[in-house]
C-alpha cells in the first residue's frame, strides 16, 4: 500500500499535464500490488481503485480524463468478475449434467437455476438479443441467485485461489489493453481522415490536438491537398505550434487570429477540432474559444467535426459547464501583473478592486452546435454519445465520490 | 361555441375582409388618415430641448446647411482662438500615455490628440452643459471649442455670394421636410425645388459653365486613379446635381465604382509606376486575399524618410500624417479622418493657384495626389472617403468669381465645419443617445476600443450611474489594453478578457457597445476584425447590441463577408507575441512556403446581429441605414 501511495503522490503532483494514458498505468501498478483476499476479491478491487480515483478526481475535477479512466477500470474489474462468474457456473452446471443423473428433482432445479444465471450474465455482458428478451425468466428476480448460487456452489480453496490469480491477471491484461487502446486512438481516428477530408478542402481548425495533426497528416499522406486555417488560441498560441508542424509536413497552412474566425469561416468547409472531454449529452469541454468558433460555424452551414479519443467520453452530464467544470488560469497571460499598478488605487479600501482580469481555459460547446464525433469506435452524432458512454462504463461507476465514502 | 354561433344570426353576418384593404372607419383622404407625427415634425431644438427627454427613435429634421454654415463662422474670432501653449502643452500631457510608440508625438498627432481629449473631458466633466448642445449655437460654439487649444484658425470672412446661395438652398431644402405633406403635394414640392434650381444656375449662369467644366476635368484627372479613390469620381458625379440632369440619372451614376482589384496586374503595374510609396510586395501573400495589396511592412518608413526632400508636390503637413498612418501613431476612424483633414487645412492655407490655372481644378487635382499618397501609406477609411468626397465637392462649388483668399477661407471654414459637426457634435449627440440605454447595475461589454464607446461610459460614469465595463481585447493590436488603462483611472470598474473568452464572460453582461469603422447601407457593420464574433456571441445569449456609429461613416456601398474587401496589417505581428518569449514556435518558420500568415484589420457583421445603431440623427434599426444615406448622406448635408 505505501508503494501505491506514494505513486498516487507523485501523479498528483504531476497533474498538470496528466493523460488517460499515465492514470491507467498508474491504476494497473495499483491493481497489481493490491493483495487480494479470498473472499470477494472484485470487492477488493474495485475499493482500492476507488479509493485512489477518489484522490486522483479531487486533485483535479477539471482533468475528466482521469475520472474516466478510474471508472473504465472499474468496469473492467465488473466485467471480468462476470465473466468468470459465468464461466465458473457454466462448469459447474456441465459437470452437474454429466454427475447427477439419479435424483430428478434436485437436477432439474440445478439445470433450471444455472440456466437462469447464465441468461442474467449474458443479459448484462452483452446487448440484449431478441431471445433473452423473449425468455420468460425475469431478469430482475434472477440477479441475487447469480451471487448466492455462485457463492454456494464454489467451496474449494484451489479453485478459488487459482479463480483469484486469474481474475486479478485477467484485469491486468484488460487494462494493458485500455492503454493501448488510449495509446493507439490518434491512429485510429486518423485512418478515418480520408473519409472526411476531399480534394481542395479548406479545413479551419483552433489550437493544437495532437489528434487533429495526426488527422490531417493522415489525409496528407493519402495525397490530399488541402489548406488548413489555424486559429492561433490565445492565450496559449498553441496554434503556433500546429502551424509550425502542418508545416513541416507540407501542408498549406494560414494562421490567423482568434478574431478573423468569423471573417474566415465563410470560406471554410469545414471545422475540425480536438476536445478536452465529450459529455455524455454531446456537449464537448474544449479549448477556450472553441464556442466561437462552432457558432461561426453554425451560422454558415460550416461542417463542425469534433475528435476525440474514446478516452476522452465522460459518463457526466454537464450543469453549467462554463463554471463548474472550468478553470481560471493565471491573469498574467494576459496582462503583465506590474502593467497597471500605476493606475490602481490601492490605498482607499473601498472593497472590491476596480480591474479584473478574466482568463477561462475552457469553453462549452452545445450539442446542437456539433455536427459529429470521430472517435476511434468511428464516427457519431451528438445524440448517441450517451449510448456509446453505456458500452464502456458500467452504470454503478458513474459517482465514484458518493461510493467511495460511502464504503469507508 | 354555440353562443358565438347564436349571437352571429343575431347581428348581421361578418363580412371579412382579405388581402389589402383599406379600413372603413378611415377617412378616405390619405393627408388626414396621416396625422403628422408629433415626434418627427418639430425641428431638432425642440424635440430635444434641455428640459425634453429624448425619444427613443426620431429621425430629427434635417440640420440645414445654413445653419451649420452659419452656426459656426458667426463668431469665428472668438471661436477659434489661436492656441495658447498652455492649453497645447496641458493636452499632451494628458494623453502622453496614449502615445505608444513615439516618445515625443509630433504636434499634428499632439493636436488630434488633443482634440480628442478635450471632447472627452467636455463630455465628461460638463455633462453638456445646459442639457447639451441644443443651447443657441453663438454660445456653444465657443465652449466647445477653446478649450482643445485648437489650431490656428484665421478669421474667416463669409463672402456674402455663399451665404446667399445657401439661403436660397435652405428654402429649397427645409420646405419638404419640414412639413409631412401628401405624395402629390411633396411631387409639387420636388418639382418646384428642381425649378428653382435650374433658375438659381440660370442665374449664375457664367459659374456652372466653368464649375461643370471644372467637374469634367476633375474627373478626368482622377481617371487614371479612378480605382483608388472612387470617392473621387463619386464625388465629380454627384457635383452636378444642380443641373438639368433628372435626379434619377444622377443617382444611377452615384453607384459606388468598384475598388481596385490587386490581383489586376496591368492595373497594379499603372498603380506602381505613380505611387511614391514603392513598397515591396509581400513573399507570403495569402492566396484568397490577392485582390488586396500585401506588402512587406517596415520598409515603407525609411524609403519614405529618405525621400522627404525629394517629393516637392507632397505638402508637409500631409506628408506628416501619411508617416503617421504608416507607423500606426494614428489609428481609429475619428483620429485619422480630423487629422487628414487638418493637414489638408494647412495644404490649402499653403496653397496658391499656378497662373493659367483655376483653383477649383488645380486644387482638386493637389488634393488627389494627396490623397494617393495616403492611400500609398494605409488604405483609406470610409470616413476619410466621405470627408474627401465632401471637400472636393466644397472645392468644385467654388464660384470662379471668389478671389483666391476668399476661396480658401470659404475651404478652411467647410473643413472646420465638418469636423466640429460631423465628427465632434456627432459624437455628443451618440453620446446623449446612448446614454438613455445605460441603467443601473447594467453589466457592459465594449470590444476593442471605440472613441464613441469610451465617450459613451465615461459620461454614463459622470452620471452617476452604476455599471460595470468588460472590456474584450484581441490580438494582435491590444487596442482595449488602452481603453482599459483610461477607464480604470477614471474610477470605472472594469472586467478584461481577450476574445477566446467572450462566450465565458458573456453570461454576465447584459449590453453590448460597439464602434464602427464604417456601417454599410445593407447594415452590415464593419469595423475591427472580432467585432462580429462578439456580435454574434451576444446574438446567440439574446443581448442586445448596439453599434454606435457617427453618420458620415455610413456609406452606400454593400458587402456581405470580410473577405470581398478588406485591410491586410503587418503579418509578422501575428508569428510574435511580444511578452511572451515562450511563444516562439514560429521563430525561422514565417519564411517557409507554406505558412502565410493572415492579419485581418475589420470584418463585417451581419446586420441581424446588430439590434441598433446609434448615430447622430438617432437611434435607428440596422434595416434603416439606406433610409439615412439617402436622405442625408448624399449631399444635403455634407454639402
Amino acid at each position: 500500500m505505501p508503494d501505491t501511495q506514494a505513486l498516487v503522490m507523485t501523479f498528483l503532483t504531476s497533474l498538470k499535464n496528466a493523460t488517460a494514458r499515465q492514470t491507467a498505468e498508474l491504476l494497473r501498478s495499483v491493481i497489481s500490488q493490491q493483495r487480494v483476499p479470498y473472499t470477494n476479491q472484485a470487492g477488493a478491487l474495485i475499493d482500492a481503485v476507488k479509493a485512489v480515483g477518489e484522490q486522483l478526481i479531487a486533485a483535479n475535477p477539471v482533468e475528466l480524463a482521469v475520472g474516466n479512466i478510474v471508472r473504465r477500470v472499474l468496469h473492467i474489474i465488473r466485467e471480468e468478475d462476470l465473466s468468470l462468474t459465468t464461466a465458473a457456473i457454466g462448469e459447474l452446471n456441465l459437470s452437474a449434467v454429466s454427475d447427477d443423473e439419479n435424483d430428478d428433482d434436485r437436477d432439474g432445479n440445478t439445470t433450471l437455476s444455472a440456466a437462469a444465471v447464465a441468461a442474467a450474465a449474458r443479459s448484462t455482458l452483452r446487448p440484449p438479443s431478441l431471445q433473452t428478451l423473449l425468455e420468460d425468466t425475469p431478469v430482475s428476480a434472477a440477479v441475487p441467485q447469480t451471487s448466492s448460487s455462485g457463492g454456494d456452489s464454489e467451496g474449494k480453496t484451489a479453485d478459488k485461489s487459482s479463480r483469484s490469480r486469474k481474475l486479478k491477471h485477467d484485469v491486468i491484461e484488460a487494462v494493458n489493453e485500455l492503454i493501448q487502446d488510449i495509446v493507439t486512438c490518434h491512429e485510429q481516428i486518423a485512418e478515418q481522415a480520408v473519409e472526411h477530408i476531399h480534394q481542395n478542402e479548406v479545413i479551419l481548425t483552433l489550437g493544437s490536438s495532437r489528434t487533429v495533426s495526426e488527422f490531417l497528416f493522415a489525409a496528407k499522406e493519402k495525397k490530399r491537398s488541402f489548406r488548413v486555417f489555424v486559429a492561433e488560441g490565445a492565450p496559449r498560441y498553441q496554434g503556433h505550434l500546429l502551424a509550425k508542424e502542418l508545416v513541416a509536413r507540407g501542408l498549406q497552412t494560414t494562421l490567423i487570429t482568434d478574431s478573423a474566425v468569423f471573417a474566415m469561416i465563410s470560406r471554410v468547409n469545414m471545422v475540425i477540432v480536438g476536445a478536452h472531454a465529450v459529455m455524455a449529452n454531446g456537449g464537448v469541454i474544449a479549448p477556450v474559444g472553441m464556442n466561437l468558433v462552432a457558432l461561426a460555424a453554425q451560422k454558415h452551414a460550416v461542417p463542425f467535426v469534433v475528435l476525440a479519443g474514446s478516452h476522452k467520453l465522460c459518463p457526466l452530464y454537464p450543469h453549467n459547464p462554463e463554471v463548474l467544470l472550468n478553470e481560471l488560469r493565471s491573469p498574467s497571460e494576459l496582462l503583465d501583473f506590474g502593467e497597471f499598478s500605476d493606475c490602481m488605487d490601492f490605498g482607499s479600501g473601498s472593497g472590491s478592486p476596480l480591474l479584473h482580469v478574466v482568463n477561462p481555459a475552457f469553453d462549452y460547446v452545445p450539442p446542437k452546435l456539433v455536427s459529429l464525433f470521430i472517435t476511434d469506435a468511428g464516427g457519431h452524432n451528438p445524440s448517441y454519445m450517451y449510448r456509446l458512454i453505456a458500452d464502456y462504463y458500467s452504470a454503478d461507476d458513474l459517482v465514484v465520490q458518493r461510493r467511495a465514502i460511502a464504503g469507508n | 361555441m354555440d353562443s358565438r354561433r347564436s349571437s352571429r344570426a343575431v347581428i348581421d353576418p361578418k363580412v371579412r375582409q382579405v388581402g389589402f384593404f383599406t379600413s372603413a372607419p378611415l377617412p378616405p383622404d390619405r393627408t388626414q388618415s396621416d396625422p403628422p407625427d408629433p415626434i418627427r415634425s418639430p425641428p431638432l431644438a425642440d424635440a430635444s430641448s434641455p428640459g425634453n427627454s429624448l425619444s427613443p427613435v426620431m429621425i430629427p429634421p434635417p440640420r440645414h446647411p445654413s445653419d451649420s454654415l452659419l452656426r459656426l463662422p458667426h463668431s469665428p474670432s472668438d471661436a477659434f482662438p489661436p492656441p495658447s501653449p498652455t492649453t497645447t502643452t496641458t493636452s499632451l500631457g494628458d494623453f502622453s500615455d496614449d502615445v505608444t510608440a513615439a516618445s515625443s508625438p509630433p504636434p499634428a498627432a499632439a493636436r488630434v490628440r488633443g482634440r480628442g481629449s478635450s471632447v472627452k473631458q467636455q463630455g465628461a466633466a460638463s455633462s453638456f452643459p445646459g442639457g447639451g448642445f441644443e443651447v443657441p449655437p453663438s454660445v456653444k460654439a465657443p465652449s466647445s471649442v477653446p478649450a482643445s487649444g485648437l489650431t490656428t484658425v484665421s478669421v474667416v470672412k463669409l463672402p456674402p455670394g455663399i451665404s446667399v446661395e445657401v439661403q436660397s438652398d435652405r428654402a429649397l431644402n427645409s420646405k419638404p421636410l419640414k412639413e409631412k405633406t401628401s405624395k402629390a403635394e411633396r411631387r409639387a414640392i420636388q418639382e418646384a425645388q428642381r425649378a428653382a434650381k435650374a433658375a438659381a444656375k440660370a442665374e449664375g449662369i457664367k459659374t456652372p459653365a466653368v464649375t461643370a467644366l471644372a467637374n469634367a476635368k476633375s474627373a478626368k484627372s482622377t481617371k487614371p486613379s479612378p480605382q483608388r479613390n472612387d470617392s473621387a469620381v463619386v464625388v465629380a458625379a454627384s457635383e452636378k446635381k444642380g443641373g438639368d440632369r433628372s435626379v434619377e440619372k444622377d443617382r444611377k451614376k452615384d453607384v459606388p465604382h468598384p475598388r481596385m482589384q490587386y490581383d489586376d496586374k496591368s492595373r497594379v503595374q499603372k498603380l506602381k509606376k505613380r505611387s511614391v510609396v514603392k513598397p515591396t510586395e509581400a513573399r507570403n501573400r495569402v492566396e484568397l486575399f490577392r485582390h488586396l495589396p500585401q506588402y512587406e511592412h517596415g520598409t515603407q518608413l525609411p524609403v519614405l524618410q529618405s525621400k522627404f526632400f525629394q517629393l516637392d508636390t507632397l505638402h508637409p503637413a500631409v506628408y506628416k500624417v501619411g508617416l503617421q498612418y504608416l507607423s500606426g501613431d494614428i489609428c481609429g476612424g475619428n483620429a485619422r479622418c480630423i487629422a487628414m483633414l487638418q493637414a489638408f487645412q494647412e495644404a490649402i492655407r499653403d496653397y496658391s493657384t499656378p497662373p493659367a490655372k483655376t483653383l477649383s481644378r488645380d486644387l482638386t487635382a493637389k488634393i488627389s495626389s494627396y490623397v494617393s499618397f495616403l492611400i500609398d501609406c494605409r488604405p483609406l477609411s470610409v470616413s476619410m472617403g466621405n470627408a474627401i468626397r465632401f471637400l472636393k465637392s466644397q472645392i468644385a462649388k467654388i464660384p470662379i468669381s471668389l478671389s483666391e483668399s476668399e476661396a480658401k477661407a470659404t475651404l478652411h471654414s467647410d473643413i472646420e465645419r465638418f469636423i466640429n459637426e460631423k465628427i465632434i457634435l456627432a459624437d455628443r449627440v451618440i453620446v446623449k443617445h446612448a446614454v438613455t440605454k445605460i441603467r443601473d447595475g447594467d453589466v457592459l461589454l465594449t470590444y476593442g476600443s471605440s472613441s464613441a464607446v469610451e465617450m459613451i461610459l465615461q459620461h454614463a460614469h459622470e452620471l452617476g450611474k452604476q455599471f460595470r465595463v468588460v472590456i474584450v481585447d484581441s490580438r494582435p493590436k491590444h487596442e482595449g489594453k488602452l481603453l482599459l488603462r483610461r477607464l480604470v483611472r477614471k474610477g470605472l470598474s472594469c472586467t478584461y478578457t481577450h476574445i477566446n473568452a467572450i462566450s465565458y464572460i458573456m453570461h454576465e453582461v447584459t449590453r453590448v457597445f460597439l464602434g464602427a469603422s464604417s456601417v454599410l447601407s445593407n447594415g452590415t457593420v464593419y469595423s475591427r476584425v472580432g467585432t462580429a464574433c462578439v456580435a454574434m456571441v451576444a446574438y446567440g445569449f439574446h443581448i442586445p447590441v448596439l453599434v454606435c456609429c457617427e453618420a458620415y461613416k455610413f456609406h452606400e456601398r454593400v458587402q456581405l463577408d470580410s473577405i470581398c474587401s478588406n485591410e491586410l496589417g503587418d503579418p509578422d505581428s501575428i508569428s510574435k507575441v511580444p511578452g511572451r518569449e515562450d511563444i516562439n514556435h514560429l521563430d525561422g518558420w514565417d519564411k517557409s512556403e507554406n505558412l502565410q500568415l493572415l492579419n485581418l484589420i475589420y470584418d463585417a457583421t451581419p446586420s441581424d446581429y446588430v439590434s441598433l445603431i446609434i448615430t447622430d440623427y438617432g437611434m435607428i434599426p440596422p434595416t434603416s441605414v439606406p433610409v439615412i444615406v439617402r436622405e442625408y448622406g448624399r449631399g444635403q448635408l455634407w454639402i
